[in-house]
């Protein structure tokens, strides 16, 4: 027996289930093969090169790019775009929706993004600084390639899709904000379908990691697969990552009608703001913002599950979310906390929503994927119920509480519970 | 540059612009639309590698001269004879 939370008392046409899941990450280019990597514990993060910054680390995804779109296509488009195309026709795909039959006007595609543009502008800057900047050499592409709703816009014009799209510019907090946003449309009855989550392309802007890097934030380590190192003492910043997770939701009336396969449930999910600095997080807002995901769910700290942290690798920003959790989950020994960016570096806009569906297989295959690289935990991370190194199986897993956050102090937490 | 090389300078734009085309039978008299999927913003692709490869200008109103292989060849002949 589940225990109960609100959303399952609501009309089930203000439930929103998740019945496809679509995604590329550094280790896996579908569900099963990023969980099964997650159990083994395989690192997706490789030597990289990037101009003018040089070599570095980063979360490279080899997804086919061609399985859905044309080589034309992927030449005028971006790469957030194509990560979403890949992700949305896989997510769609999984669903079993009948997609030809589906009314397209009743879609919406609600995609997280971190940052959009970057990458694109500063290709075209390369390109005219070898025509001594004449910029009559600057494409007539450079508008449909970075305006803010393009990761989206170019899903709708891969799928016929003519509902509303745009994106969720939400910092590192936007993979989650992506499905808050989805679901809200779905329960305010403007779509039917929502293809909701986040994409990255992050690693082909080198403004990143020169940014990281003078920030002192940039992770280094001889080892690739081990550079990424949440909650241990020797972590010393961020794995930049591409990826991308988009799920299809429906209202789990559409589902049940349909005889969909359900994955989870929305049961709670908050949003809030630190308003207190450009980057440093705020440890009492990120516990209120997790408080108000619980309240909504109406759930203890206690009956959650497995909790997937956000921690990035960074000194303070893993000791801060620490923080904040010690102060809503105490000693709770039900709890099991683990942290995926270990395996695949952040995935920036795309983080949230893959490092839940890294963990919703637990509903089925009832294991815990640890957090990796953990050689000497970090005591001010050192929280009950953290899985390091080791997969721990449980009993039963009915509810994932899934932490994203990102800079200007946004927090993002939703809870998926068993259906 | 011959009309030759004009063409093939075309033709390599072209590979660039629709990667997805198969260009050996394409007929210089017929329009490029009737026989491949080009649109605006791929006739602005042609006019801009002109620019970049050999900063050859072409204002707008004389775009209609890119309509087939024949009439651009015909039309950046006297514009390229000398690169």
């Amino acid at each position: 027996m589940i225990a109960p939370n609100l959303a399952s008392k609501l009309p089930d046409e203000q439930r929103i289930v998740i019945t496809g899941i679509g995604l590329t990450a550094p280790n896996g280019n579908d569900w099963q093969s990023f969980r099964q990597a997650l159990l083994e514990k395989r690192s997706g993060v490789q030597p990289y090169e990037i101009r003018y910054f040089g070599e570095t680390l980063a979360g490279i995804c080899d997804f086919d790019d061609k399985k859905y779109q044309s080589k034309k296509d992927i030449r005028r488009g971006t790469r957030a775009g194509s990560v979403g195309v890949y992700t949305a026709n896989e997510a769609i795909a999984h669903s079993g929706l009948d997609w030809e039959n589906v009314d397209k006007s009743r879609v919406g595609i609600y995609v997280g993004v971190t940052e959009h543009g970057n990458v694109e502008t500063e290709n075209e800057i390369f390109v005219i600084k070898g025509f001594d900047y004449d910029t009559s050499c600057w494409s007539h592409h450079h508008n449909p390639r970075t305006v803010a709703n393009n990761p989206a816009g170019e899903i709708a014009l891969n799928l016929g899709i003519t509902g509303p799209h745009y994106t969720i510019g939400a910092a590192c907090a936007a993979g989650n904000a992506g499905i808050i946003q989805g679901a809200q449309m779905l329960r305010l009855g403007e779509c039917d379908v929502a293809i909701a989550g986040g994409t990255s392309e992050s690693i082909h802007t080198f403004g990143i990691f020169a940014s990281f890097n003078s920030q002192n934030a940039l992770a280094t380590h001889a080892d690739p697969a081990s550079a990424s190192r949440p909650f241990d003492k020797k972590r010393n910043g961020i794995v930049v990552a591409e990826g991308g997770c988009l799920y299809t939701l429906e209202r789990f009336s559409d589902a049940k009608a349909r005889g969909a396969q359900i994955y989870g449930e929305l049961v709670g999910y908050a949003m809030n703001t630190d308003a207190t600095d450009f980057v440093l997080p705020n440890p009492e807002r990120q516990a209120q913002c997790v408080q108000m995901a619980l309240d909504k769910a109406g759930l203890e700290a206690d009956q959650i599950d497995i909790l997937s942290t956000h921690a990035t690798g960074t000194m303070s920003g893993d000791s801060q979310e620490c923080k904040a959790l010690r102060s809503v989950f105490g000693e709770s020994s039900n709890v099991r906390i683990n942290n995926t960016k270990s395996y695949i570096g952040h995935a920036m806009g795309a983080a949230g929503a893959l490092e839940l569906a890294g963990n919703l297989a637990a509903f089925s295959d009832g294991v815990v994927h640890p957090t990796i690289n953990v050689d000497e935990l970090d005591p001010d991370c050192d929280l009950p119920g953290l899985v390091l190194n080791e997969p721990e199986e449980r009993p039963r897993i009915n509810y994932i509480l899934n932490n994203s956050f990102g800079m200007l102090g946004i927090n993002s937490v939703v809870i998926i519970g068993r259906i | 540059m011959t009309p030759a090389e004009i063409r093939d300078e075309i033709i390599d734009i072209l590979e660039d612009i629709s990667p997805d085309e198969d260009l050996d039978g394409l007929d210089d008299q017929k329009p490029f639309r009737d026989q491949l999927e080009l649109d605006s913003m791929d006739f602005l692709d042609i006019v801009m590698e002109l620019r970049k490869r050999h900063r050859v200008q072409i204002p707008e109103e004389d775009y209609g001269n890119l309509a087939s292989m024949h009439s651009t060849v015909t039309y950046l002949e006297p514009k390229m004879k000398d690169i």
